[in-house]
């Protein structure tokens, strides 16, 4: 093991604010939100890329945060499960719809869910069956079966479709 | 933390890479996407004292069309591939098969180069690369070398990359007239490693198979062409072939195969599902070719 194992420095956008940090280069993405950051939302199951419990966007677009170091993310932008509603004791429509749905039991695989279809959805407004069951392919849940997931989605995408009528600005 | 520690180098020109894989050799890798290493990294199955981290250097990422080649970066992200219409309208297959890739979210992050550097067997881009007669290029102290794909996968995992040399990109010949392609497999789920899957690459001219290319993936320590599938299409003429021609050439292509048993399929399964899908790959790509 080398032992000139310098921290290096990096800053991050999470959730809108910058942070600054020194970290060793071994530290994932994952392991600096939770410990660091203390954004615990962000779960991590199995810690090598499989279970996308630990799903978060980097700049815009879903990733493993246990699969990417933290080193890697200088000068990046981080959303995590906490960073989507858009205020306090507010959920975003994805979250309202994992909620109404019954889309989550313990709740462990959630934030990754949740962080997947929001990227998802943006990308696909409008999807079919097989693109839900295809976009929820990358992340497991070991309680609800998958149905009240699938059902959340398609309540989601209308939610968000609906929105879409409405200018931005209104 | 679960990674025992290294150091991280983040250059940001090829040549200083090429210097830093070079000054350390075997103690060091490259890290692209790092969605294969840092796995088995975190499971310590690995380590290596010096990361060279490449997502730095914008030279490696993109996709070009270079004098009928089409040329994709190592750095590209599976992602940025995928929905490159450059790449969908060059050469299809690398498109759907990028599909087959993962997930999406490890496609977000995941490179193209990294997927062929990594030369997992089960893997799909080293499979197109070998059906599309693809060359690799690959930085080193010396300069630009090019390998085609047939030269480049030597074992699991294990390719002729060099300790002191970077794959820079991969470079696809596009080929015009009546083209036609094909990539399927057989998985648990979408995106999870492939227990087998067959590419198929074919050109028609008049009215007959004017070349053919057959690879497989997941059956073998590398991915596998198949030239005498090939052979035996060339020339056929295409309204001729029938289900059963595709499905007798299939079981010929197979017929070799010593697939390994592990916890997912038995080999005896892995050679009996290749000779299907390689039937299926062959009839889609040809069928493609006729009326294209």
């Amino acid at each position: 093991v080398p032992d000139d194992m310098e921290a290096v420095p990096v800053v991050i956008e999470v959730n809108g604010r910058m942070i600054r940090s020194r970290v060793e280069p071994r530290l994932t993405l994952a392991d600096w939100l939770r410990e660091e950051c203390l954004l615990t939302g962000t779960h991590l199951g199995c810690e090598h890329g499989v279970c996308g419990a630990c799903t978060v966007l980097l700049d815009g677009r879903a990733v493993r945060s246990c699969l990417i170091l933290c080193a890697q993310a200088d000068g990046a932008s981080v959303t995590t499960v906490e960073g989507l509603a858009p205020g306090p004791a507010q959920l975003s429509p994805v979250q309202q719809a994992f909620m109404e749905c019954h889309g989550l039991q313990c709740g462990f695989c959630t934030p990754g869910f949740v962080i997947s279809v929001t990227a998802f959805l943006a990308e696909n407004p409008a999807p079919t069956e097989v693109e839900i069951a295809e976009a929820l392919s990358g992340n497991l849940c070991r309680c609800t079966g998958y149905q009240g997931i699938f059902q959340a989605v398609r309540k989601a995408a209308e939610t968000l479709r609906d929105r879409q009528i409405v200018p931005e600005n209104s | 933390v679960k990674l025992r520690s290294f150091r991280l180098h983040r250059p940001e020109a090829v040549g200083d890479a090429v210097d830093l894989v070079a000054r350390f050799g075997d103690d060091a890798k490259v890290i692209a996407g790092g969605q294969s290493l840092l796995p088995l990294l975190a499971l310590r199955l690995t380590h290596f004292n010096d990361l060279v981290d490449i997502n730095l250097v914008d030279s490696l990422s993109g996709v070009d069309l270079d004098d009928n080649d089409l040329v994709i970066g190592a750095m590209t992200r599976q992602a940025d591939a995928e929905s490159s219409a450059q790449v969908e309208r060059s050469l299809p297959l690398i498109s759907r098969a990028l599909k087959h890739v993962g997930h999406f979210q490890i496609r977000n992050r995941g490179t193209v180069g990294g997927s062929l550097a990594h030369a997992d067997p089960s893997s799909e881009l080293p499979a197109v690369a070998l059906a599309l007669e693809a060359s690799m290029e690959i930085v080193g102290p010396k300069g630009l070398r090019r390998v085609p794909a047939d030269g480049f996968f030597v074992d699991r995992w294990t390719t002729t990359l060099g300790s002191d040399e970077i794959l820079a990109s991969v470079r696809l010949p596009v080929r015009g007239g009546r083209r036609g392609f094909a990539i399927r497999e057989v998985a648990r789920r979408n995106g999870d490693f492939a227990m087998a899957g067959a590419v198929c690459a074919v050109t028609v001219a008049d009215g007959r198979v004017d070349r053919a290319a057959v690879s497989l993936f997941g059956v073998d320590r590398t991915p596998l062409l198949r030239p005498q599938v090939a052979a035996e299409l060339t020339g056929r003429p295409v309204h001729d072939l029938t289900r059963p021609d595709f499905d007798e050439l299939g079981v010929l292509a197979a017929a070799d195969l010593d697939p390994p048993d592990d916890v997912h399929a038995t080999g005896t399964y892995r050679r009996a599902v290749s000779a299907l899908l390689i039937g299926d790959a062959l009839q889609s790509a040809v069928e493609e070719a006729a009326s294209a």
